[in-house]
């Protein structure tokens, strides 16, 4: 229990240091939102209709340009090779690898959607809504991710294929993600079915991504 | 295993011989999958398999398409465009069927290491991309006429075309790694992974019903296709498995021989 704990401490540390990039993902996400309204226009219904969906698509790919640090800063300095022959379970260890990443590269996201929700002209119940989803979804896809992380460090040179491999995976949360927003903003549908969903792919993925993640590990590092 | 060799020559110890005999019985009973681990055997085996196989998936073909163009009526809404459906509804099994496969492939490389399950894994997802391609293609094309367009966002298409991109995906994991055996294991690994989406696919249907009719095969309550098109169907059905099957065993000789190829060119640049 202490190695995980000090693994947490560590990778949070290592993230808002020099070097971590942990904020790197917010600025990201500023600018695919900044860049959107240039590309459909600047109108303001059009915005407050696609707004959750901006920011659901903004915060996806935001996820995914970190993704590459979740692991492979790890096996390149070696540390991940005493990850693997320590004695707490791997499946343990990289899920705890996760939630550091997801808190240091993926709650910043969530704080700065309503912010980003306002160049939107989302209004304020909008705002709640999505970043009351990007809060419940944003895990699933770093546990998602970390799957797709575990192979491209194990394949060596699958750092371009990373973003292939992931955001299939990840389209049934963007769904549910961008569904319940819309329902509790314009309806028809009730917020609730669609968020209970998404909630339940979150739930799904923090049990299998570890799973897969470290048998990805064992078997490619061996 | 009839040329054994015996440690002991001519003075043989009876427990082996017994030992021998207990393997044979187990061998001819449970045979299968342990016997074709040895990829020579399994070459002569898919031999004399596609022997077979060839002239009747032919026959299956030809039987289908005669059912489908000159048996089957046309359709009192959709007309003759309902004979695409003879090519897309197969082709959509084959396309989710063929994930299973890989997904039990997927589990004989990782529990059992099995040496074939890689092998099998590998030759399906080309096979399985053909197909979910030739899915959404004929789909698309029945798609113009009937609903006015040649794509819809509606959840069971999108679901396919995921299913595609992860075939896809699937496809370049293999490309990307130049060693057989791990990259086996971690295609093994993404293909588990995306058989996690094989419900998500199927249960869609329930999910959003949208512009896409619902299930009408498998349904409580029986079909509600008529059995004049539904012969036709089920026999495209079964000629289309064939088809499947054989070009699988097909290309999994093809990757043996590939990877034996590929041995004697290291062998030789090794001696060189």
């Amino acid at each position: 229990m202490d190695a995980l704990a000090a693994l947490l401490v560590r990778d949070m540390r290592l993230a808002v240091r020099v070097g971590g990039g942990a904020l790197v993902g917010v600025l990201f996400f500023l600018i695919v939102v900044t860049i959107v309204p240039l590309g459909v226009g600047p109108d303001l219904a059009l915005l407050a209709r696609i707004g959750p969906a901006i920011l659901w698509i903004g915060a996806l790919l935001a996820s995914l340009l970190a993704l590459d640090r979740l692991l492979a800063a790890d096996h390149d300095d070696g540390s991940l090779d005493l990850i693997l022959t320590g004695r707490a379970p791997l499946e343990l260890a990289v899920a705890v690898k996760a939630l550091a990443h997801w808190v240091t590269t993926s709650l910043p996201l969530v704080i700065a959607a309503p912010a980003l929700g306002l160049f939107l002209n989302l209004e304020p119940g909008a705002i709640g809504a999505v970043a009351l989803t990007l809060l419940v979804g944003t895990p699933a896809l770093t546990f998602i991710g970390l799957i797709g992380a575990a192979l491209a460090v194990a394949l060596r040179r699958g750092g371009l294929l990373l973003p292939v491999l992931v955001l299939p995976l990840t389209i049934p949360i963007l769904i549910f993600g961008v569904a319940a927003s819309n329902a509790a903003i314009v309806g028809p549908v009730p917020f609730g079915p669609p968020f209970a969903i998404l909630g339940a792919l979150t739930l799904l993925s923090l049990v299998v991504g570890p799973y897969a993640a470290a048998a990805a590990l064992r078997h490619g590092l061996e | 295993m009839s040329r054994e060799p015996t440690a002991l020559g001519a003075s043989e110890d009876p427990r082996s011989v017994a030992l021998r005999a207990v393997s044979s019985t187990v061998k001819t009973g449970a045979m299968g999958l342990i016997g074709l681990a040895n990829p020579s055997r399994f070459l002569a085996f898919s031999h004399r398999l596609l022997q077979v196989l060839v002239p009747v998936t032919l026959a299956a073909f030809a039987a289908g398409l005669y059912l489908a163009f000159f048996v089957a009526p046309d359709d009192y809404q959709q007309g003759a465009t309902v004979r695409i459906m003879f090519i897309h509804v197969p082709a959509a099994w084959l396309g989710m069927m063929c994930w299973a496969l890989m997904s039990i492939a997927a589990l004989g490389t990782l529990v059992w290491r099995h040496p074939l399950a890689d092998v099998a894994l590998k030759a399906a997802a080309p096979i399985g991309a053909a197909f979910t391609f030739i899915c959404l293609f004929a789909g698309s094309m029945w798609g113009r006429p009937m609903w006015g367009t040649y794509w819809v966002w509606d959840a069971r298409l999108t679901s396919v075309l995921i299913m595609f991109l992860m075939y896809l995906g699937l496809i370049a994991l293999w490309r990307a790694v130049d060693d057989p055996s791990r990259a086996g294991r971690a295609a093994a690994i993404l293909a588990l992974v995306g058989a996690v989406n094989l419900p998500i696919i199927k249960f869609s249907v329930d999910w959003w019903n949208t512009l896409h009719q619902p299930a009408s095969v498998i349904r409580l309550g029986g079909p509600t296709i008529h059995p004049a098109i539904l012969l036709p169907l089920l026999v495209m059905v079964v000629a289309f498995t064939l088809l499947f099957i054989t070009l699988h065993v097909s290309a999994m000789r093809n990757e043996i021989l590939r990877r034996r190829v590929r041995t004697l060119r290291l062998m030789q640049a090794e001696a060189a």
